[in-house]
């Protein structure tokens, strides 16, 4: 059953059109990561969901109504948002329950949807206390909370780990994980960080200038992606390009090597083409392992950045810079040569003109 | 490498300290220093020509004996609280009006600020020329039949001050709109869409969350508007010169007409120290809040 | 449950697009309405000076101030200007105006330059004390003129500038420091440290960088400023009655002494025009600057 639809969506501003077209279906319990660089329509996107915006054309569906003229506070969502926007003269109890009481809720439910909130929340001593005196942590959890008291099937994030430090938003982004699995909502979170992506999403909708790019599970937005957009914006260190022909045997060639693609899973079989042929540096194998790779080369270390859990080594492939992630503990220095192997049914190839997936 | 010696410390940054010049002389001259001097010679019974001759609280005893002097208080406080008041409740009501996100909002704005880039003398003129009985309102109103109507501020000892009043705040009421104005577009809008969100109403959300997120941009309102209030002198001029009588005097004229037509100097002196103690009573609760509650954040 | 293609109908239908909003709802009438009689309310003293200034004062004696003038003069308009009396003095309102004009303009130029100087060395080159001489400043903005009037008067007359336009330029550049000074010093501060920090690197001093960096990159809060001083200025009242004689007082002690004087039969036609003559230029400066005035105006109440 579908939790939240959307179709047909159009929004724009003037004569700048935000999102364009856009068709979306999410199931019950399902969390869905919209995910982009600024200025794509995610947050947008969101907005409109949450009835915070009217669109333009195009209807919005929570739990098969169609609530594309209904209030926000009628569409049965909650809404977390970046910079927390607690109430601020008011305790973290009164931030719970205002709209609650607003919504003249009996006293005695309030109560216990509150202390349900505070429990699963872990933020029971902070009740009495207001906005102000609590850490950014603390207040994010309150703004979660005031989410949680409504009741509500859908829960709409907009970045909300963005104004915290890095351990925080590793800390607090398990704990959003473990409220998703605990409650089973449907959760849709907007972020531009793709590591809360990966780790919190069932599915990924990668959205560029107004357009859902791909909407895929994590795994296969990182193995299969669609476009050399989405395949440049997912993974760290990004994914190496080398520029060169496709054969319509199924061999790239690239200067004067040419790889045998054996094993790539091509979207319509080999077209002869020009092509960017894609590949992921922490796929790629440096020193012994090299030599039983299907492809193999001979290379320098150019630049040597060492990481700690790992080091990524600069080098080139036929005068095209290539990246490698060796080991942490890897012994090598620029100026170094080894042999870099790789297998290329991992590669994801594009066509060079319309950058879609080969 | 040759050892440098270090600058004698009044040349260090003397560029600043030229350019600062100015500042200072303003500071502890006039600011300071003539401040002192007035209050000094309040305690003297100086009259056409200053000096220190001194007669103790005198000029205070006999200040506050005089009638004048305590109508102008007391039109001074009518005229403050109420245009406290209105200025307040009308400057945050439009600008509450203004951010809803009306068309037109340049044209409104400009319309309801404009009086404030005019003199008061032009305001005062105006106005006495609308309050006018003869020709103004009250002959206006008399003409379409209420024969028996009467509004007449500026000629009425009981509401002459009241005439002023609408003057003062046709001139003012744009300022503190437009001060409301920015400080409503100052709070964070995901405050309002969580209110949204929350599906609490509008006036609900102004009244329990956005006038008490308002507090500071009221207390520098408060202090502007209180401060301006001390100050009125040439809008009573041009409005009605003190009339009838000597219904509508205010301290800053009691203090002017003492100095320069009836040449009383200290009773000038001590009027005008009377304003600066006035001044002060606002002024220094709200530094103290100011400067604590900064000291308060670190 | 229904069958599939039912669903999709009810599903399909409605409510779709933008929601829907009427133009005369209740709400929008309210609002604007609220609106449009707050802004007659206010226009109303501008349209009964332009129409009471255009009228014959037989007409003014017979009609309501409200009404549109039935026969139109420019009479008032040229007898304000050069003909009305203050006193004796029968050479109109010109006479102030150009008296304005000079006090204006070179105390525009001076407040503005060493308060802009003033502004920029307490932003960039903070010097031990500097802080406390600028707090009392900004204090002293609230201390009510007639406090420091009288003492004004004796260091004017020593100075020897008593009664003259250049006694009454120094006032009105005393008085202007505070906000001018916190206006450029706030606006100073905001701009990236980097760039003064990079020009002192290549060698420019106080002077060079004030006039070839931070200067060019100021040109919008000049304009602020000299809104804030041209209005206020012009328009005030108590420094010109108090430090110029009749030979130079500003227009508006002019025209509130051609108006209140008690002498001959009022000519309400006359004054109405010359109160507008000594509004307008204020008005056109407001009018001209929209948003820079609002703020000149703000920068005074948002403290830095």
């Amino acid at each position: 059953m579908t939790s939240v639809s959307i179709r047909n969506l159009d929004l724009q501003f003037g004569s700048v059109k935000v999102l364009k077209q856009l068709n979306l279906e999410i199931d019950h319990g399902e969390f869905l990561v919209l995910l982009g660089a600024s200025g794509c329509g995610k947050s947008t996107l969101l907005n409109c969901i949450a009835g915070l915006l009217d669109v333009s054309d195009g209807q919005i569906f929570i739990n098969e109504n169609n609530v594309t003229w209904e209030e926000p506070s009628n569409r049965g969502i909650g809404m977390v948002f970046q910079s927390y926007a607690l109430y601020p003269q008011m305790t973290v109890e009164g931030n719970l329950s205002f709209g609650l009481k607003n919504a003249k809720v009996p006293k005695d439910e309030i109560n216990k949807r509150v202390a349900r909130a505070a429990e699963v929340l872990q933020i029971e001593p902070l009740l009495k206390r207001k906005p102000a005196a609590l850490s950014g942590g603390q207040r994010q959890r309150v703004a979660i909370g005031r989410a949680l008291v409504r009741d509500v099937d859908v829960f709409l994030f907009d970045e909300p780990l963005s104004n915290l430090d890095a351990k925080l938003r590793a800390d607090l982004r398990v704990e959003i994980k473990r409220l998703h699995q605990k409650l089973n909502n449907t959760m849709i979170y907007v972020t531009h960080d793709q590591v809360e992506a990966m780790t919190l999403a069932d599915r990924i909708a990668i959205m560029k200038a107004g357009l859902i790019q791909q909407l895929d599970s994590p795994a296969e937005i990182y193995n299969r992606p669609v476009n050399k957009y989405v395949a440049d914006f997912i993974g760290s260190p990004s994914m190496n390009f080398l520029e060169g022909e496709l054969s319509s045997q199924g061999q790239f060639k690239v200067g004067g090597t040419v790889i045998d693609l054996k094993g790539y899973d091509y979207v319509d079989g080999p077209v002869a083409s020009p092509v960017w042929f894609g590949f992921r540096p922490e796929h790629a194998v440096a020193g012994e392992g090299a030599e039983h790779q299907p492809a193999t080369f001979q290379v320098v270390a150019e630049i040597v950045e060492p990481m700690g859990s790992d080091t990524l080594v600069w080098t080139k492939i036929e005068d095209q810079a290539f990246r490698v992630r060796m080991d942490g503990q890897a012994k090598i220095s620029t100026g170094d040569a080894f042999t870099l192997g790789f297998d290329p049914a991992r590669a994801s190839i594009f066509d060079k003109e319309t950058e879609l997936r080969v | 490498m040759a050892r440098s010696v270090r600058p004698n410390q009044i040349f260090r940054n003397v560029n600043a300290k030229i350019a600062a010049i100015p500042m200072v002389l303003t500071a502890m001259v006039v600011f300071v220093g003539c401040t002192i001097w007035t209050v000094v010679h309040s305690f003297t019974n100086s009259k056409l020509l200053p000096k220190l001759d001194f007669v103790g609280f005198a000029q205070y005893e006999r200040l506050w004996a005089t009638r004048r002097w305590l109508i102008s208080i007391e039109n001074l406080a009518i005229y403050g609280i109420c245009s406290l008041i209105f200025s307040f409740a009308v400057g945050f009501l439009l600008a509450a009006l203004m951010d809803q996100k009306i068309r037109f909002e340049n044209t409104f704005r400009t319309i309801i600020l404009y009086p404030f880039a005019l003199s008061f003398v032009v305001t005062g003129l105006v106005w006495q020329w609308i309050l006018n009985p003869e020709f103004g309102v009250q002959n206006v109103i008399r003409s379409i039949g209420f024969s028996n109507f009467t509004f007449d501020p500026l000629y009425d000892a009981k509401i002459v001050i009241f005439g002023i009043l609408i003057a003062g705040l046709w001139q003012g009421t744009g300022f503190i709109m437009v001060i409301m104005l920015a400080g409503l577009r100052g709070i964070d809008v995901d405050i309002w869409k969580a209110s949204r969100v929350d599906g609490i109403p509008k006036w609900k959300t102004y009244l329990f969350v956005v006038i008490p997120m308002m507090r500071p941009v009221f207390i520098t309102a408060l202090v502007l508007i209180s401060a301006g209030i001390v100050k009125v002198y040439d809008l009573v001029i041009a409005q009605t010169n003190g009339g009838p009588g000597i219904a509508s005097e205010v301290p800053a004229k009691y203090v002017m007409d003492t100095m320069f037509r009836n040449q009383n100097l200290g009773q000038g002196f001590a009027a005008s120290t009377m304003m600066l103690v006035s001044v002060l009573v606002i002024l220094i609760p709200w530094a103290y809040l100011e400067f604590g509650g900064r000291k308060n954040d670190k | 449950m229904t069958n599939n293609t039912e669903t999709t109908s009810t599903l399909m239908a409605g409510p779709r697009g933008p929601k829907p909003t009427k133009l005369l709802s209740p709400r929008n009438i309210m609002l604007y309405g609220t609106l449009i009689v707050v802004a007659l309310y206010y226009l109303l003293p501008l349209y009964v000076m332009v129409v009471t200034s255009l009228k014959g004062m037989p007409e003014i004696r017979l009609g309501n101030i409200f009404s549109p003038p039935v026969e139109i003069t420019t009479a008032p308009w040229t007898r304000a200007w050069s003909e009305a009396c203050t006193g004796l003095n029968c050479e109109g309102l010109s006479r102030g105006f150009w008296n304005s004009v000079r006090i204006l303009l070179p105390s525009v130029a001076l407040s503005i330059a060493i308060a802009s100087v003033n502004g920029y060395a307490l932003a960039n080159w903070k010097f031990k004390g500097a802080n406390v001489f600028f707090t009392i400043l900004i204090f002293g903005a609230f201390i009510p003129y007639q406090v420091m009037i009288y003492p004004i008067v004796i260091i004017l007359r020593e100075l020897k500038l008593f009664g003259s336009l250049g006694g009454l330029v120094l006032v009105h550049t005393v008085f202007g420091m505070p906000i001018l000074t916190l206006l450029f010093r706030n606006y100073f501060t905001s701009l990236p440290e980097e760039l003064f920090k990079a020009a002192r690197v290549d060698g420019a001093g106080f002077w060079g960088i004030y006039f070839r960096i931070m200067l060019p990159m100021s040109l919008p809060i000049f304009v602020v400023a000299m809104i804030l001083q041209v209005t206020g200025i012009w328009n005030d009242f108590l420094f010109g009655v108090i430090y110029t004689k009749p030979d130079t007082y500003p227009m508006t002690v002019q025209l509130n002494n051609i108006v209140n004087s008690v002498q001959g039969v009022k000519e309400y036609n006359v004054n109405m025009a010359a109160t507008l003559l000594t509004g307008v230029v204020p008005l056109i400066i407001y009018f001209v600057s929209g948003k820079l005035f609002v703020r000149g105006i703000a920068a005074g109440a948002v403290k830095g």
